[in-house]
């Protein structure tokens, strides 16, 4: 019997629970490569590509476009060119009648929410996914991020480690209060809850802001950081992407914030409507302006990088990341130049300031590879 | 009522009270003139005959008190220390009149004077002087506030409305019924059923009728009602009965007054005549006093005029700009 | 974050309100409940309980109860407002704005600039709307288009709890007077709201879904019809916009351009009565700003022109439903497309 193939609707995302195909790109009959983009699925957060997990033809297209639909529920169907049309009528009955069946099993789990923790540091909102007895991973948002924005890398990494993202403070859910903004500050921040949740040591992954957060935990306390993965980090130089920062901080309506945070993606169509209202939902709350303020004026006064950690890097003995999109508008790809020889350095084309969302796969497999000490 | 408070003014305080009815009186005789000749556009109500209404309501207060007028309201303006030559160019429609120009006769304000807006509505400033208490016995500033209000206002809902609340509320506010005689061209003693001084103590307020055209009379008859307000033991109503020498507005033939009233009413009863007499004759002021304000006013109104004639119009963008605070 | 009640949200906005800021005070029709009455005090909150627990909080000199007299405690309202308060009035049904819109329309409204721009009036006026209640034609109006069309007020018509505390907080800071539209059905609707403080900018619409066929603006309580209208055409394969004003006045009149031109076609829905709505007046400013967009028609769904009854049966006939809604978009999807004038 000829191979077929389910195409069912992805998980993007550990809090996604539905989405729809906003375009489909290949027609019934035509020939679709394993990998290939197919569809477009747009979740409430973001639109994706849908690749293939299949080569064959697209026999059939389940799901008209603009219908919302569980994760994991036919979508399309590929087969080989051999398979009848009654074969795969047969196999979409039989998958219907499964899922069907499954689906009400599954409604009965809990989907993965977000929990908060007091500290000594201050309340701490944050995402674990992942066995509890694995190696940890720890990941730190940049400046105006929150834990959402590992939303695509976190369940590719919740299988083999125990994942933890969480809220800065001034971002979030975690507390308001900045009384110190410094990177110093902000490690003990993220100390002060791996304490609270049991970790000793953690692989620490830092985005932005977060990767001089990063690096100050590997310098505040060496011993607690078992590797460091910096994407598009602060510290390593003094440009920073001025405008970008103060358009956030001022951005109070869709289009001008949509306008900035375009300047994060080398593909500015990323940016959908769903993705500026979230963000604004943030920028919204009382006490939310001003931490970024204060945080921009610690780490970004006068259109400069303040903090030079480059030093601080450099005495790290453990393995040690730099991934970098080669678009990235924000903070200059250039300062991954001149590491130590131990670093190792990765480059993405096509890709701004955002590599763990456009490139979740394979930023994915590096943050593993760096942990599995491979 | 003997007026016996009221003559214990000091010196500066009679001149100054002189000086402000004197300023409403030649304020409202030039603005006829120039209304007359064509300067002044739209609709404009005169005061004057009842200055000393105005005026011996307001000596009692400072600018952390309030008042809301009505549509003839150029006299409360005054008497409340409103910029002559501001009021001036506003009636006019001049870019550098209190309101800019855009709000004309029946709109002027100065709210940071507690001059919370002429009022084109009869009966509409009642509520918002009930709201200005409101504030101040909130904020506790220590202020009151006045409600300015005809004989028209008097029938309408929002005055009896708001004598209730007043009472309710124990706001500190004073509802002075400004009774000329005429709402636009029906009589008063037509139109108001009962009696307006019962009707305020039916809500629960003394109520006092006083004699508008005699100033020492309406200056001591408020003296009780600010002293209640300010002890916040709530509102209090005045009846003023006073006459207007003009029609309801400028261009009413007031064929529906009596063949010579006017007259009589400018010979007999005029309030800045009695004034002068009263000081004169107790010799607490002297004329040599009053003529020097008469001439000083005068050359104030002049030169507002004069100002306000040779002053730009609004610019256009002005059409468009002062609806909102803020309007994406 | 945690799911509110469209009523706790109102109440959580008012409560966080008076908490930051001293000059802020509720007045109205049993905002407290219960004064001068024998019995318990904060009796009420309202008559659907919105305001319960304020008066307990912040007493009765923050709380104002007033007697039944719309005109005197709204004209006070905004008379306070011109001397340093922050007042939230209730005008306990908009119906009621016939005996007191002097105040509202002559007065509140028209300060700023009839002064020449020297005063600000920060009033709130909240109101209840709308039909459903079985509360018949002098309860049940839809009467924002008339609040819409005069200058000086700023209209918010919340369309679910998290936008209604977010544009509450919004319209308490704001220096203008602004009417509130709370719909009287939509008080028990529920959904996650965030427990801190947080404003809405007016004059900014909210795409609530994203769609290429048709764009469907709603208002209000509408916004919850077109989704419901949205859902089941998905599974006909029309894919609808809905956008959602937020407010009428400001009206984002640049968004629903935007998504007529990714559309081509759009249907309005307004509860209010349809000569001279909100549907009309975004209809008009489409057809004057984007008719070379358009595909089709406009299509306007909104109630009959009549009062509202009382019987269920006529009531629930009068509302616009998801049903009618789908249908009008049916019949604007199956109008030969037209095509482009340029």
């Amino acid at each position: 019997m000829a191979k077929i193939t389910a195409l069912t609707m992805p998980k993007f995302g550990l809090a996604m629970t539905e989405g729809m195909v906003a375009a489909w790109h290949k027609q019934p009959g035509e020939t679709v490569r394993q990998g290939e983009e197919i569809a477009d699925i747009e979740t409430s957060k973001i639109t994706s590509a849908y690749e293939s997990p299949a080569a064959g033809v697209l026999r059939r297209q389940v799901l008209a476009p603009g219908e919302m639909v569980p994760v994991g529920a036919l979508i399309g169907v590929i087969a080989e060119p051999e398979a009848t049309e009654a074969e795969i009528d047969a196999f979409i009955a039989e998958f219907l009648a499964k899922f069907e069946a499954e689906r009400t099993e599954a409604e009965t789990e809990a989907t993965a929410n977000p929990e908060r923790v007091e500290t000594p540091a201050g309340l701490v909102q944050y995402l674990a996914a992942g066995p509890a007895d694995a190696p940890a991973i720890v990941f730190i948002h940049g400046f105006g991020g929150d834990l959402n924005n590992w939303m695509f890398l976190q369940p590719l990494l919740a299988e083999r480690f125990r994942t933890v993202a969480l809220d800065l403070p001034g971002h979030g859910g975690s507390t308001k209060a900045l009384k110190q903004a410094d990177p110093a500050a902000l490690a003990r921040f993220v100390l002060a809850t791996m304490d609270a949740l049991g970790i000793g040591a953690a692989h620490v992954v830092g985005h932005s802001m977060g990767g001089a957060v990063a690096i100050a935990i590997a310098q505040e306390a060496s011993d607690r950081a078992l590797s460091l993965s910096l994407i598009s980090p602060a510290g390593l130089g003094s440009d920073i992407n001025a405008d970008f920062i103060r358009g956030f901080i001022e951005a109070k309506r869709a289009r001008q914030l949509a306008a900035v945070l375009q300047s994060l993606f080398a593909d500015p169509a990323l940016v959908g409507r769903e993705m500026v209202e979230n963000v604004l939902r943030f920028k919204r709350l009382d006490g939310v302006e001003a931490a970024l303020r204060t945080l921009a004026d610690a780490h970004f006064p006068d259109g400069r990088q303040a903090f030079a950690l480059r030093e601080a890097l450099a005495r790290f003995p453990g393995p040690v990341q730099v991934i970098w999109g080669v678009q990235d508008q924000i903070i200059p790809p250039a300062h991954a130049e001149g590491l130590a020889e131990a670093v190792r350095v990765h480059r993405f084309e096509n890709v701004g300031h955002m590599a763990h969302m456009e490139r979740a796969t394979e930023v994915a497999r590096l943050i593993a590879e760096l942990a599995g000490g491979r | 009522m003997e007026p016996s408070r009221a003559l214990q003014l000091n010196r500066e305080e009679l001149l100054r009270a002189y000086r402000q009815m004197r300023t409403i009186r030649e304020f409202e005789e030039r603005v006829h003139t120039e209304f007359s000749s064509g300067a002044i556009p739209g609709f404009v109500h005169l005061y004057a005959g009842e200055e000393a209404v105005a005026v011996g309501v307001c000596m009692h207060l400072t600018e952390r008190d309030c008042i809301a007028s009505t549509h003839r309201g150029h006299g409360h303006c005054i008497a409340k220390g409103c910029d002559v030559k501001g009021m001036m160019a506003e009636i006019f429609g001049r870019a550098d009149g209190l309101c800019g120009g855009k709000g004309g006769s029946m709109h002027i304000a100065d709210v940071a004077k507690g001059m919370l807006g002429a009022n084109g509505i009869v009966g509409g400033g009642a509520p918002l002087a009930c709201g200005a208490a409101l504030a101040a016995k909130t904020l506790k500033t220590g202020g009151v506030a006045v409600a300015f209000g005809g004989d028209g206002a008097s029938n309408q809902g929002t005055t009896a409305e708001s004598m209730n609340l007043a009472t309710v509320w124990k706001l500190p506010v004073i509802f002075v019924l400004e009774d000329n005689g005429y709402a636009e061209s029906t009589a008063s003693s037509w139109s108001i059923g009962g009696d307006a001084v019962k009707r305020a103590e039916g809500f629960g307020m003394p109520g006092v009728r006083v004699d508008g055209h005699d100033f020492f009379a309406v200056y001591e008859a408020m003296h009780d009602p600010i002293a209640r307000a300010r002890a916040g033991e709530g509102p209090s109503f005045l009846h003023v009965k006073v006459n207007r020498y003009y029609g309801h507005f400028e261009g009413d033939a007031q064929t529906y007054r009596a063949p010579g009233e006017v007259q009589r009413l400018r010979a007999e009863m005029d309030c800045i005549e009695r004034f002068r007499k009263r000081v004169t004759e107790a010799k607490v002021l002297e004329e040599k006093d009053l003529a020097a304000i008469d001439r000083e006013v005068l050359e104030l109104i002049e030169e507002s005029v004069r100002a306000a004639k040779a002053a730009a119009y609004p610019p256009p963008p002005a059409l468009l700009s002062d609806v909102y605070v803020s309007y994406p | 974050m945690s799911k509110k009640s469209f009523r706790q949200a109102v109440n959580e906005a008012l409560r966080q309100e008076m908490e930051r800021d001293p000059t802020v005070v509720l007045m109205g029709e049993d905002v407290g409940g219960g004064m001068g009455a024998p019995g318990e005090d904060d009796a009420w909150g309202g008559p659907l309980g919105v305001t319960k627990g304020l008066m307990s909080q912040f007493g009765r000199e923050r709380v104002l109860d007033t007697p039944i007299t719309e005109s005197a405690f709204i004209g006070a309202a905004a008379g306070a407002a011109l001397r340093g308060l922050r007042p939230v009035a209730e005008l306990m049904f908009v119906d009621f704005m016939g005996v007191c819109f002097d105040q509202i329309f002559n007065q509140a409204a028209k300060f700023r600039y009839m002064f020449g721009g020297t005063a600000k009036t920060p009033l709130v006026i909240r109101t209840m709307y709308g039909a459903g209640f079985r509360a018949a034609s002098q309860h049940s109006q839809c009467l924002y288009p008339i609040f819409t069309h005069v200058p000086g007020l700023k209209v918010v018509i919340p369309s679910s709890p998290y936008e209604a505390k977010g544009l509450l907080i919004q319209a308490i800071r704001d220096d203008d007077p602004v009417i509130f539209f709370e719909h009287k059905v939509m008080y028990d609707d529920e959904e996650d709201v965030p427990d801190d403080p947080y404003t809405i900018p007016f004059g900014e619409a909210r795409f609530v879904r994203e769609g290429e066929d048709v764009t469907i603006v709603a208002i209000g309580r509408m916004v919850q019809m077109a989704s419901k209208a949205a859902d089941a055409l998905a599974k006909e394969g029309i894919s609808c916009t809905v956008l959602d004003p937020r407010t009428t006045s400001p009206l984002d009149l640049q968004s629903i351009l935007e998504s007529v031109q990714e559309t081509g076609r759009l249907v309005i829905v307004d509860e209010a009565n349809p000569r001279c709505n909100i549907a009309t007046d975004i209809s008009a400013q489409v057809v004057e700003q984007a008719f070379e967009s358009l595909k089709a028609p406009i299509r306007m769904v909104c109630p009959p022109h009549t009062p509202v009854p009382f019987s269920p049966a006529l009531e629930d006939a009068f509302i616009p439903s998801p049903e009618k809604i789908a249908a009008v978009v049916r019949s604007v999807m199956a109008s030969p497309t037209r095509q482009a004038a340029a």
